[in-house]
């Protein structure tokens, strides 16, 4: 088969088996979409702005394990695309991005819509490539594809000059089904005698406590934790990455750790004698101030990054593989050895850990007026039985969101965590959206958030991805004012959202169907209606109570026993004293 | 403490500044950096002289090895090793004393003159980087013109090696 340049990208994506290319034309890869629109293989869905069709991208392979993949322009394409990729890459997404070039003769002449693609795009890839010859393309996307999905996942960008791709220079093509990279070679068995002696290790904690992340998700590992942490009994916390892969409203699970984490999973960290982490990575939101962090703790630490072990906290069993690979060891281990789990300790353990629980670190205030952002949460969980999708922003209603929708299973919970993305929320919905167009799929953001990427309300009508987007729209960039409130003796500095749109007739205006509610007996209802509307994109614009705050939290220099509590909490915790349950 | 680490690199343009953006975004230190192709065209030998807690030497190795492009390391500095670097000194040599004085310290440092006018000499020297400083320090500073130094390369002694 002879193929031109812009064939074989088409081509080789078909073989690749890639279904949906998010992308927007310009010069520099006017060849490619030439070839693109002659066939319909590969559906192209045109974003409003490249950010949106790089976290498009990254929210379908979030959801669906497969990659993303994106085709933007030279320049300013490139660059637009650059935040996209750098979420992904800080959430080890695997992502192709596909740029488009200058001309080979016009590299390094300042040329209209010339940009370094390869040199800006460098220190937020997996790792990248410049197309220097077309005899090589084939094989160097095949490279990106390969290098984006094995291993620790993360986004690769192939950056294309605009002569690879001229229609009448054609020559053969053959799908390279397999690919060897001498200089890459990822890891995904661990060392069996480090297996032994962490299994060892966990059978005799007296506290042990297992804490897991993201890697589960992407590693795939998410039966096999199950079964693992449901042998052994003990408790699990997870990151907010790892949300999902032990189910969220198992008694084992004790709640999300970290700055807004729950008490009894903090406590439980600070308290335990062993921690088995596992496809996480002792990020700073988790561990709080490292000098105090799990001051008791025996560290197991399990990771397919050998870089990602004893970076931040000494692992005194480290084992680099994959997860999957690694809990499958695990589980035959511990079905051969003989030693078990001392159940008096772990009774004791539990029972202490009920005592953080008792204390109800979530707890807000069910009788206000005001919708209490919380309670939008919980009755988007009520209204979906717990069973949607959810994206969201960053800010407040992103921790509200992990706190108050507990996920059963893997690839629910999409956000932006490490790079901590506004605007990542709406278009990584639109693209959870086509992948999964009978599921429900809600983005819940805020009203700072939402307007960074709110062009995308455009291309959800246009392909048909009828999401609801519940707007926790408290006037105020709330995750930054409560910060100020906290740190800054409320001196509130440029968080508040004046004059901001009538998002009700803004989402009309795109086409959609727009709902405000400002009352707390009004919010089941509007929901259920967002809901009914199948086939619509539904704006929910949700107003808040303007000062909530997450609790709890740990500030900085902070250990994970110097949470900052709720009132609330504070109140419980005074009478549970005073009946002598609490010492 | 130093360490010296030994990289083969695919001999591709985006190698090098992948490997040195690495540690300018990390924050580590370079004390010097070479690299030239090897006697198979496609791969570059680079060695790189840091330095770092035991920690930061760990992480160092393992972000380069994580690298697409890194296809084997070695911490040289782990073993028995020979290093040397290349420097070449251009100094004034005007009138009889002070060309002897030139040549008498060459001697001394087993320098090699190199090229010769009527008011400079160039001076080859090989050593390690202590060698080449005390060679420095001995010239009197105002005789320099100019000095190049190439950077250590660094070997292990013995039949281990760094190959593919
Ligand atoms: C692109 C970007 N810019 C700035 C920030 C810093 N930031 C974090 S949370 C936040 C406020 C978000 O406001 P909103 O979307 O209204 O959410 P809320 O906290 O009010 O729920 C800001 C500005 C960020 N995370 N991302
Ligand atoms: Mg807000």
């Amino acid at each position: 088969m002879e193929l031109s340049g812009s064939e074989i990208i088409i081509q080789f994506l078909k073989d690749e088996g890639v279904k949906h290319l998010f992308g927007y034309p310009g010069g520099a890869v006017l060849h490619i979409y030439d070839a693109l629109q002659k066939q319909d293989d590969v559906m192209h869905i045109l974003v409003r702005h490249e950010q949106g069709a790089t976290h498009a991208a990254d929210g379908y392979a979030r959801a669906t394990g497969k990659p993303g993949v994106c085709l933007v322009t030279s320049g300013p394409g490139a660059t637009n695309a650059v935040t996209g990729i750098a979420t992904a890459y800080m959430d080890s997404i695997p992502l192709v991005v596909l740029t488009g070039q200058v001309p080979s003769h016009a590299i390094g002449s300042d040329a209209f819509q010339e940009v370094d693609a390869v040199g800006v795009t460098r220190p937020c890839v997996k790792h990248n490539f410049l197309v220097k010859d077309l005899t090589k393309l084939a094989e160097t996307l095949k490279k990106a594809f390969y290098v984006a999905t094995t291993g620790r996942p993360g986004p690769v960008v192939v950056d294309i000059p605009k002569d690879i791709t001229a229609p009448h220079i054609k020559i053969p093509y053959v799908y390279p089904k397999k690919i060897e990279m001498r200089s890459y070679n990822p890891t995904s068995k661990g060392h069996p005698r480090q297996i032994k002696r962490a299994v060892d290790l966990l059978l005799s904690a007296k506290r042990p406590i297992i804490y897991s992340g993201g890697g589960i998700i992407m590693g795939e590992a998410s039966a096999e934790l199950r079964q693992f942490v449901r042998k052994l009994g003990y408790p699990i916390t997870q990151t907010l990455m790892g949300l999902g892969a032990f189910p969220g409203t198992d008694p084992q699970f004790i709640g999300m750790l970290g700055m807004h984490g729950t008490y009894e999973a903090n406590m439980a960290m600070h308290e335990c004698d062993v921690l088995l982490c596992i496809g996480a990575r002792f990020d700073d939101r988790i561990t709080g101030v490292i000098s105090k962090f799990c001051p008791y703790a025996q560290v197991i630490h399990v990771d397919v990054d050998p870089a990602s072990i004893s970076k931040t906290i000494i692992a005194d069993v480290p084992i680099v593989g994959g997860a999957k690979q690694v809990l499958t060891e695990m589980i035959k281990v511990l079905d051969k050895t003989e030693k078990e789990v001392d159940s008096n300790a772990l009774e004791a353990w539990w029972k202490t850990i009920a005592a953080w629980q008792s204390q109800d670190s979530f707890a807000y205030d069910k009788n206000s007026d005001l919708i209490q952002p919380q309670a939008a949460v919980e009755e988007l969980y009520r209204v979906t039985n717990g069973d949607a999708y959810i994206t969201s922003d960053v800010g407040q209603h992103q921790m509200f969101a992990a706190q108050f929708y507990p996920f059963d299973e893997p690839r629910r919970w999409i956000n932006s965590g490490g790079l901590g993305t506004m605007g990542f929320g709406l278009p990584a919905a639109m693209g959870v959206k086509l992948a999964f167009p009978d599921k429900d799929v809600a983005c819940i953001t805020g009203e700072g958030s939402i307007q960074m990427c709110i062009q995308e309300l455009s291309t959800c009508l246009q392909y048909d991805t009828p999401v609801k987007i519940i707007n926790l729209n408290n006037r105020y960039l709330g995750m930054v004012r409560q910060w100020q409130e906290f740190f800054y003796e409320k001196r509130y500095s440029h968080v508040y959202m004046d004059s901001l749109p009538d998002f009700v007739k803004l989402a009309e205006a795109y086409g959609h169907v727009g709902i405000q509610v400002d009352k707390p007996g009004d919010l089941h209802d509007a929901m259920k209606e967002a809901f009914k509307l199948k086939d619509r994109t539904v704006f929910l614009d949700i107003i808040t109570d303007r000062e909530a705050n997450v609790y709890p939290m740990i500030s900085a220099g902070k250990a994970h026993n110097e949470m900052d509590i709720s009132p609330l909490q504070q109140q419980k915790q005074a009478s549970l004293k005073a009946e002598g349950e609490l010492v | 403490m130093r360490h010296i680490v030994s990289l083969l690199v695919e001999n591709e343009s985006g190698a090098l500044s992948r490997i040195s953006g690495l540690f300018s975004a990390r924050g580590y230190n370079i004390e010097s950096l070479t690299v030239a192709t090897t006697e198979d065209p496609t791969l570059s030998r680079m060695t790189i002289i840091t330095t770092g807690s035991d920690r930061i030497i760990e992480q160092i190795t393992k972000q380069l090895n994580k690298l697409v492009d890194v296809v084997k390391l070695q911490d040289v500095t782990e073993g028995n090793f020979i290093e040397r670097e290349i420097m070449f000194v251009k100094v004034k040599a005007e009138g009889e004393s002070q060309r002897a004085e030139v040549h008498r310290l060459s001697e001394i440092f087993r320098a090699r003159i190199i090229d010769v006018t009527d008011t400079t000499f160039c001076i080859e020297l090989t050593g390690s980087g202590d060698k080449l400083e005390a060679y420095i320090r001995a010239m009197h500073e105002n005789n320099i013109i100019e000095v190049v130094r190439s950077g250590s390369m660094a070997i292990l002694r013995g039949e281990k090696a760094l190959t593919l």
